[in-house]
């Protein structure tokens, strides 16, 4: 591999790895703070991106869908909180697993009935449909660069919410202690109604934003959710930081395991899993 | 416990399903002998799920693992022998899960949950990925093992009748011996550790060992009802390990109750009559039965195993729970 | 239990004659066909279209295959070849099926193809593409409509060796149908005096291309050969596009690469070169026909799963017709089928000994979200079977 190849290979990695965060940092937070599993999550990356899809047809306009896309979300997860999710706080997790198993059998049918089984292509917005030129015949598009930027941003506001403001604060209070909160007087019910949303609107926006570049199909959701779940294991269930860290290592695993030994590419992230079990079985870095 | 919890129920169940084979319907010997396959990887994970209190999300592997190991170990044109396959196979899933355990019984919760699930996908990307057992199409089990022992054949495998009595055999035997297992000092601690893992750890068991132990025997059960599926329907494919397998047994354990042997054997009926039903009535299957998995886990905790006792608290007039 | 759409097609007074002139053992009995297609997931829409297909040819004929009126039991395989076995036997055993369709996914037509050799049972895969089914475990009792793997790769192979490139590099998902697909077309290809300069690969599904596309721009091959379909397909097109590759290295490969997702790749799929036993634009009438009823049918254009849906029909129909009407003939039902001229919209075809069509191969190009045939680049070609002992 020449340079110029290696550092391409490296930005593969990290857009790639930064994709994979938007979708793992709801999960973990869901998990982290809620305590739930949520198998479904997958699903919300599908939402997302069929929501692009058919908001995007009928507005002509991808940036005008995401617009409209994440109030939907929110609103969504905000409703499955209170229907579904709030009933399962005080059940052990096994349930958990089965409640949002079943939900992704709903979710698929009714997309299936919704939308139709068919492929479709979401268009790139116009002011982003650009290449840049990196070698003499290689470029890089600029949607996917827009993406890492965005990633990148939410990263960031994240780390800002949940470290400096109140809701934050809250919020990791809850993590670590229900009962403690509550005797404060704070709603503890709103600020899960909150973060359950906020994790489904997370997943929903990295449908949106993929589906550009990988257009929109049944079942898209299933190997997001797998990944997703590695992501979190590595990067310690809750720890929004752990899982931007994990993400980029399996963005980076990935890739190259790829172009290195394209025979056992298939595996090579689960073995950086069990890896880093090994050494840490609570995840790079525990929640916080 | 449920070993000597109304027996006689039990036993005319068994001799109900022990009548299957008069009727001469090869589709019915065949779907109840996959009924019992499937109870006997219910009842499988129930021991680590119900008993010991580990929610393994990748179970599918183990099942997986001997069913591959079978046709693997299967000449191409010729008979292998049951007394050596069968063992062989069991031997690798146990082999597995022990490993396995090794990693992911130093987490717990829902660590322990998303770690056998990776594992397990690391599993199934083996078979799907790597020329060893014929990528993602599967392969074929041509020649059911043989029976034979120094040229007696006491019962042929390629009988399907004598095969469904094998499967039965077998399933009652899983049972009596986890219903004894349970009943044993090590079983006890196994529930134990469910009840308060620290309060065994300071009266000084290893519990990771007795985990392990679990873990792997779990394993070895469930390749068991992975041996028996290749036999039974010839075929292997990579998706016998994918995670809506593993996820469909545990199905099967939670609505017939958790920590119930009998009730992961009813839970593997009505979840194989369930997708049956439902997959009759309409294209869209999968929407009432993602329905009936929302409804069991929001109205009925218990499993089917609850409901009787549901009614007759209801009945009594007493407080449902 | 038993899920059967009956196929009102004629009255009473016709089914007698009709039962009268046949006169067979079974002759007042329905001819009882076993659709076992995915209805969910990711290939749902292929196994409606199969569905259509067959549907459409049987209604043509008065809602009869050879004389007789037809059912249908209906099973959804769900791309699972975990329930493929179980599946296929409830169709055999207990709906007692006269003969087995599909399907699209090649794990699971594996599994169901040994359910028909083991039951006698005759089956006509749809669409699975994999070689074995048609070669070493062929059987006298599996047909196929469609095509095989190596089909379309080496017709492929052959063309691009004739345009004279030398140094390609291929890209698959790691399993059978694209390792199949690679493998034909390099057969064609090294024959005729072209180099593969490297063979990539990656675990299905997974749609993370970035990594090839950048070995793919270091090595600068004179083309570049994949195989993708569906949403996969789309996505390897676009990124392709998106990284400027398709203006300096040519994309080719079979037409899974742009069948049912041109609109999801959009202006990335324009101009590409695809071989295909079927495109848009041909001229024979019986391909127009076909269109125009199947637009006012299902009110949606026809593609190339429809056709073997349909070709799947007439293959059975020929085979009962040459039995008298007779599923239980099978002896004459099965010469009947391997002797019969499919005159399907694709063109006519004939079977092989190994029972696979021996058809044209088009090279189509992609131009405004259609793909319109360009020429015939391999006439008559037939699958060598290898392995295959009928």
């Amino acid at each position: 591999m020449d340079f110029a190849s290696f550092l391409i290979q490296t930005l593969n990695s990290l857009q790639y790895g930064l994709l994979l965060f938007l979708v793992a940092s709801g999960l973990t937070l869901v998990f982290g703070i809620m305590g739930i599993i949520n198998l479904a999550h997958g699903s919300f990356y599908m939402v997302g991106a069929y929501l692009a899809f058919v908001l995007s047809s009928a507005t002509g306009s991808l940036v005008m869908a995401i617009v409209l896309g994440i109030p939907l979300a929110l609103v969504f997860g905000a409703i499955l909180e209170w229907a579904l999710f709030s009933h399962l706080y005080k059940r052990d997790h096994l349930e958990q697993v089965l409640l949002t198993y079943g939900l992704i059998l709903i979710f698929e049918q009714l997309r299936s009935l919704l939308v139709g089984d068919d492929v479709h292509g979401v268009a790139i917005p116009a002011f982003l449909d650009a290449s840049i030129q990196l070698t003499e015949v290689m470029s890089y598009p600029v949607y996917r660069l827009a993406i890492s930027a965005v990633c990148v941003a939410l990263a960031v506001a994240l780390y800002y919410v949940i470290q400096r403001t109140r809701l934050g604060m809250m919020i990791r209070a809850g993590n670590d202690d229900r009962s403690m909160v509550e005797s404060l007087g704070i709603n503890i019910d709103m600020i899960y109604r909150v973060v359950f949303a906020l994790g489904v609107a997370l997943a929903a926006l990295a449908g949106m934003l993929a589906a550009p570049i990988s257009s929109v199909f049944p079942n898209m959701g299933s190997h997001v959710l797998i990944i997703s779940f590695v992501i979190v294991v590595i990067g310690g269930i809750g720890s929004v930081w752990g899982a931007l860290v994990a993400a980029l290592i399996v963005g980076f695993a990935d890739t190259f395991g790829k172009v290195l030994i394209p025979e056992l590419s298939g595996i090579v992230v689960y073995v950086v899993m069990a890896v880093v079990l090994l050494w840490r079985p609570e995840g790079i870095l525990k929640k916080g | 416990m449920n070993a000597h919890a109304s027996l006689l129920p039990k036993l005319i169940a068994v001799a109900i399903i022990a009548c299957v084979p008069l009727s001469g319907e090869s589709f019915y010997i065949e779907i109840v002998g996959k009924v019992l396959v499937m109870a006997i990887f219910a009842m499988s994970l129930d021991l680590l799920v119900g008993f010991t209190g580990l929610v393994s999300f990748g179970h599918a592997a183990y099942f997986g693992i001997a069913a591959y190991a079978v046709a693997l170990l299967s000449p191409q044109y010729d008979a292998a022998s049951l007394w050596v396959v069968l063992p062989a196979s069991i031997a690798l899933s146990a082999l597995a899960a022990f490993v396995v355990g090794l990693f992911v019984l130093r987490t717990k919760g829902i660590y322990f949950i998303m770690v056998t699930l990776a594992f397990a996908q690391m599993a199934y990307f083996i078979f799907h990925d790597t020329p060893l057992g014929g990528g993602s199409d599967g392969m074929y089990l041509d020649n059911k093992p043989s029976a034979a022992i120094f040229g007696w054949e006491p019962f042929e495998l390629t009988n399907e009748v004598h095969l469904f009595y094998f499967i039965l055999a077998m399933m009652v035997l899983v049972y009596l011996f986890l219903a004894r297992l349970l009943q044993s000092p090590f079983g006890r601690v196994l529930v134990g550790i469910k009840s308060n893992e620290h309060r065994m750890q300071s009266l000084g068991y290893f519990t990771f060992r007795y985990k392990l132990g679990a873990f792997t025997l779990a394993g070895a059960l469930g390749g068991l009802a992975g041996f028996l599926y290749a036999v039974l329907f010839g075929f292997v494919t990579p998706e016998l390990l994918s995670w809506h397998e593993s996820g469909n047994v545990l199905l099967m354990v939670i609505l017939g109750g958790m920590g119930n042997l009998a009730g992961a054997v009813a839970g593997a009926f009505a979840f194989e009559a369930m997708r049956e039903i439902f997959a009759d009535i309409t294209k869209y299957w999968q929407l009432l039965m993602g329905g009936v998995i929302v409804a069991v886990v929001l109205f009925l905790p218990g499993g089917l195993a609850g409901v009787p006792g549901r009614i007759k608290r209801a009945l009594q007039g007493g407080e449902a729970k | 239990m038993g899920k059967t759409v009956k196929i009102a097609g004629s009255t009473a007074l016709s089914l007698a004659i009709a039962a009268a002139s046949i006169g067979g053992a079974h002759a007042a009995d329905k001819i009882k066909v076993g659709l076992m297609l995915p209805y969910t997931g990711t290939y749902a829409a292929l196994g409606n279209a199969i569905t259509n297909g067959f549907k459409q040819y049987v209604e043509e004929n008065g809602g009869k295959l050879g004389g007789r009126e037809v059912e249908y039991a209906v099973v959804d395989d769900e791309s699972n070849p975990a329930k493929a076995t179980e599946n296929a036997r409830k169709l055999v055993s207990r709906e007692k099926v006269d003969v087995l369709v599909g399907t699209v996914h090649s794990g699971v037509a594996l599994a169901m193809a040994k359910v028909a050799r083991d039951t006698r049972t005759l089956m006509i895969v749809p669409n699975a593409g994999a070689n074995d089914l048609t070669g070493p475990l062929c059987s006298p009792y599996v047909f196929r409509s469609s095509f095989s793997a190596w089909q379309p790769s080496y017709a492929m192979g052959e063309a691009l060796a004739r345009k004279g490139l030398k140094n390609i590099v291929t890209v698959t998902w790691k399993y059978s149908f694209g390792e199949e697909s690679v493998a034909g077309f390099k057969e064609a290809f090294e024959k005729g005096g072209g180099k593969i300069a490297k063979e990539m690969t990656l675990p299905f599904p997974n749609v993370e291309f970035q990594p090839f596309l950048t070995e793919i721009a270091s090595l600068k091959p004179d083309a570049v050969f994949v195989f993708f379909a569906g949403a996969g397909a789309a996505k390897f097109v676009s990124d392709y596009s998106a990284a400027g590759l398709k203006s300096s290295i040519p994309l080719y490969g079979p037409g899974f690469l742009t069948d049912g997702n041109l609109d999801a790749m959009g202006a990335a799929g324009e101009g590409l070169l695809t071989t295909l036993h079927y495109a848009d634009g041909l001229t024979n009438a019986r391909d127009a026909a076909f269109r125009t009823k199947y637009a006012a049918r299902y009110r949606m254009q026809p593609d190339v799963y429809a056709v073997q849906g349909y070709d799947a029909a007439q293959m059975y129909d020929a085979g009962l017709r040459a039995a008298g009407g007779d599923p239980g003939r099978k002896e004459e039902l099965i010469k009947g089928m391997e002797s019969a001229t499919i005159d399907s919209p694709r063109g006519a075809f004939t079977l092989s000994r190994a029972h696979n069509p021996v058809q044209d191969i088009y090279m189509r190009e992609v131009k405004g979200g259609e793909n319109v045939v360009v020429e015939i680049v391999s006439k008559g070609l037939e699958d060598p079977a290898r392995g295959c002992k009928l």
